[in-house]
C-alpha cells in the first residue's frame, strides 16, 4: 500500500476512492493521510467517514459530491465545520449526476445528458450543471461534465496479480469510476490465480488492462464491508458520531488509528476482537455451467 | 403509526424505490402484511430485496442476500428511475413546504449555509421520475415552511405528506398541499400548529384506523425489536 501510494497518489490530483457503503478502502485513505498528500480534490457520491477523516487530517482542498452524511446516523461533523467555516471548497450534484459524469469519463465522452434538475436549485449553486438542446427531439435535457480522475482506488473480494478484480454484493460506480480514471488501484482483501477468475469470468468487473497496481490487504475496507468477508462495522459507524463531533477527539483518532500505525496489519493488531464480532457467515450461491 | 400509515400506502405488486429509516419499515411492514409481492428497489442496487434484519444503511450486506438482482448504480438510475420503472418513490427531509417542495440541502444562504445538510443523494431525481412520491416528516412549524431555504427536491408529483398527527395531501387545483386525514385523538388544529402557512383542509376529513394487533406486532417484534426507528 505504501508503495502503490506513493507512486500513484499525487499532491494537487483528482483522486476518487468509490464503494456505495460496500468497499470503501478506508486503508488507501488511512495511507493517503499517513502520506501527508495535500490540495487533493476528492470525488465520491458519498464521502462517508474516510473522506470526513481526509478533510480533518488536511489533505483536501476540494470535495466533489453528492450526499455528505453518516449513513443511517447523521452528519459528517469534519465536513459540517470546513463547509459552515468555508475552508473546503465544494462542487456538489445529485447520485444520478456523479454516475453520469462517471459514465462520460469512462466513455471518454465531454458530458452526459440526463432528465434530471428541472425545478431545482442545484444548477443555480453548480454551474457545471448545464443543458442542451436535443437535436432529435428538441427536447431540453441536463447535462453534467465528464470526471476523469488522476487515480481511482478500488477496494474488492478478489484479484489475480495481474489485476483482474471481481467484485460481488453492491456494485455502486466502481466500474464507470475505474474506466474513467488516469491510475487505478486495486486493494483486494484475496489475491487468487488467474484460473479461479478465468472460471468465473462474468464477475469481473474490472480487468488488468486498466489496473496500474494491486494491493492484498485484508480487512482494508473495515469500518465499510465487504461481502461475503466481513459486514458493515454499524458501531463505529454510530461512534464515529461522537469522536468526530469536536476536532480534538476527531485529532486524537487520527493520532491512534491512523498516524499511529504503520498498515492495515497494525490497524487490526490494536482491535483484537473486530474480527470474530464482524466476520461473515455461510451463503453460497450454487455455481453455473459454462461450458458449451 | 406513521410506518403503519406510509405502508397503507402501498399496494400489492407496485415497485417502490425505498429509502432508509420509516420508509424501509413501512415497505417491510407492506410485504408482510397486505402486500407480499411489492417489489422494493434500494438506490445501492439492490432489487427485491427481501431483507432478513432492519438495515441500519442503504448499502446494508442485508439486502443483497437473497435478492432478486444487484445492479450498478448507472443501471439504477437509467434503466429503472430514468426509463419509468418506478411506482412509487418515498422522501423525507429537513424541509417540506406547501408545495411539497423538499430542502436537505442546508439552512440558510447556499454559500454561507446556517447548517449544511448531505445534501441531494438520490432524492432530485427520485421525485422527477417515480410516478408517486411519499414523504414521511414529522410537523413542525420549522420542517414545514411556507418556502423552503433551497429546493433539493420538486413537489410536482407529491401525492401524500404522511406525518406524525394526519396526511396532507396535494390538491390538484391549487397545487397545495391541503389536510386530508387524520389520526385518531388528534384535532384539524394540533396538526396546523405544526405548519408554517395557513393550511387548508379537504371538506370532509378521513379518521384513520389506528395500527392493528397484527401490525404492531410485526414491527415492535419482527422489524424493529430494538426501537431504532420506532421511537415516534
Amino acid at each position: 500500500m505504501q508503495d502503490a501510494v506513493a507512486r500513484h497518489v499525487r499532491d494537487g490530483d483528482v483522486v476518487v476512492i468509490e464503494g456505495f457503503t460496500h468497499l470503501i478502502s478506508f486503508a488507501a485513505g488511512h495511507e493517503i493521510i499517513r502520506q501527508r498528500r495535500r490540495d487533493l480534490t476528492l470525488c465520491r457520491l458519498t464521502p462517508d467517514l474516510i473522506y470526513d477523516q481526509m478533510i480533518a487530517a488536511g489533505c483536501a482542498k476540494k470535495l466533489v459530491f453528492s450526499w455528505a452524511g453518516n449513513p443511517g446516523v447523521g452528519s459528517l461533523h469534519a465536513f459540517r465545520r470546513a463547509v459552515e467555516g468555508q475552508t473546503l471548497e465544494i462542487e456538489e450534484y445529485s447520485h444520478f449526476g456523479m454516475v453520469a459524469r462517471f459514465s462520460a469519463g469512462a466513455a471518454r465522452l465531454p458530458f452526459w445528458t440526463l432528465r434530471d434538475y428541472a425545478g431545482t436549485d442545484l444548477p443555480r449553486v453548480n454551474p457545471r450543471i448545464k443543458a442542451v438542446t436535443c437535436p432529435y427531439t428538441g427536447e431540453e435535457l441536463a447535462t453534467v461534465p465528464a470526471l476523469n480522475p488522476d487515480v481511482t482506488i478500488v477496494h474488492a473480494q478478489r484479484a489475480d496479480a495481474q489485476g483482474n478484480t471481481q467484485i460481488w454484493g453492491l456494485l455502486g460506480v466502481q466500474k464507470e469510476a475505474a474506466f474513467a480514471s488516469q491510475r487505478v488501484i486495486v486493494v483486494v482483501e484475496e489475491l487468487v490465480d488467474e484460473r479461479v477468475i478465468r472460471s468465473d469470468p462474468n464477475r469481473t468487473l474490472i480487468p488488468a488492462t486498466i489496473v496500474s497496481a494491486v494491493v492484498v490487504e485484508p480487512w482494508g475496507a473495515h469500518p465499510s464491508y465487504a461481502q461475503g468477508y466481513y459486514d458493515r462495522d454499524n458501531e463505529f459507524y454510530i461512534g464515529w458520531d461522537t469522536i468526530s463531533r469536536e476536532s480534538a477527539g476527531l485529532s486524537h483518532y487520527l493520532d491512534e488509528f491512523v498516524y499511529g500505525v504503520r498498515d492495515r496489519a497494525e490497524y487490526m493488531q490494536k482491535q483484537p476482537r473486530l474480527a470474530e464480532r464482524l466476520k461473515a457467515g455461510e451463503q453460497r450461491c450454487a455455481g453455473v455451467n459454462y461450458g458449451f | 403509526m406513521m410506518a403503519v400509515v406510509a405502508a397503507r400506502e402501498l399496494a400489492d405488486g407496485e415497485v417502490v424505490f425505498v429509502g432508509i429509516g420509516l420508509p424501509n419499515l413501512a415497505c417491510n411492514l407492506a410485504r408482510r402484511t397486505h402486500a407480499p409481492n411489492l417489489v422494493l428497489i434500494y438506490e445501492s442496487g439492490a432489487v427485491g430485496a427481501t431483507p432478513s434484519r432492519l438495515p441500519v444503511s442503504i448499502g446494508d450486506p442485508a439486502l443483497v442476500t437473497g435478492s432478486l438482482m444487484v445492479c450498478g448504480m448507472a443501471d439504477v438510475f437509467q434503466l429503472f428511475l430514468q426509463n419509468g420503472r418506478i411506482e412509487v418513490g418515498f422522501l423525507g427531509g429537513a424541509q417540506v413546504d406547501r408545495h411539497g417542495n423538499i430542502n436537505t440541502t442546508v439552512i440558510g444562504p447556499y454559500a454561507r449555509p446556517k447548517v449544511r445538510l448531505p445534501g441531494s443523494g438520490g432524492a432530485a431525481e427520485i421525485a422527477i421520475h417515480a410516478q408517486r412520491i411519499l414523504i414521511v416528516s414529522k410537523l413542525s412549524p420549522r420542517s414545514f415552511p411556507e418556502r423552503v431555504d433551497f429546493l433539493t427536491s420538486p413537489g410536482q408529483r407529491v401525492a401524500k405528506v404522511i406525518t406524525d398527527k394526519g396526511v396532507l395531501e396535494r390538491d390538484t387545483a391549487s397545487g397545495d398541499l391541503v389536510l386530508a386525514g387524520l389520526y385518531p385523538g388528534v384535532e384539524a388544529t394540533d396538526v396546523r400548529a405544526g405548519v408554517g402557512w395557513k393550511l387548508e383542509s379537504r371538506a370532509k376529513l378521513n379518521r384513520l384506523e389506528p395500527p392493528t394487533t397484527t401490525e404492531l406486532q410485526l414491527l415492535r417484534e419482527v422489524l424493529d425489536p430494538q426501537r431504532l426507528y420506532l421511537k415516534s
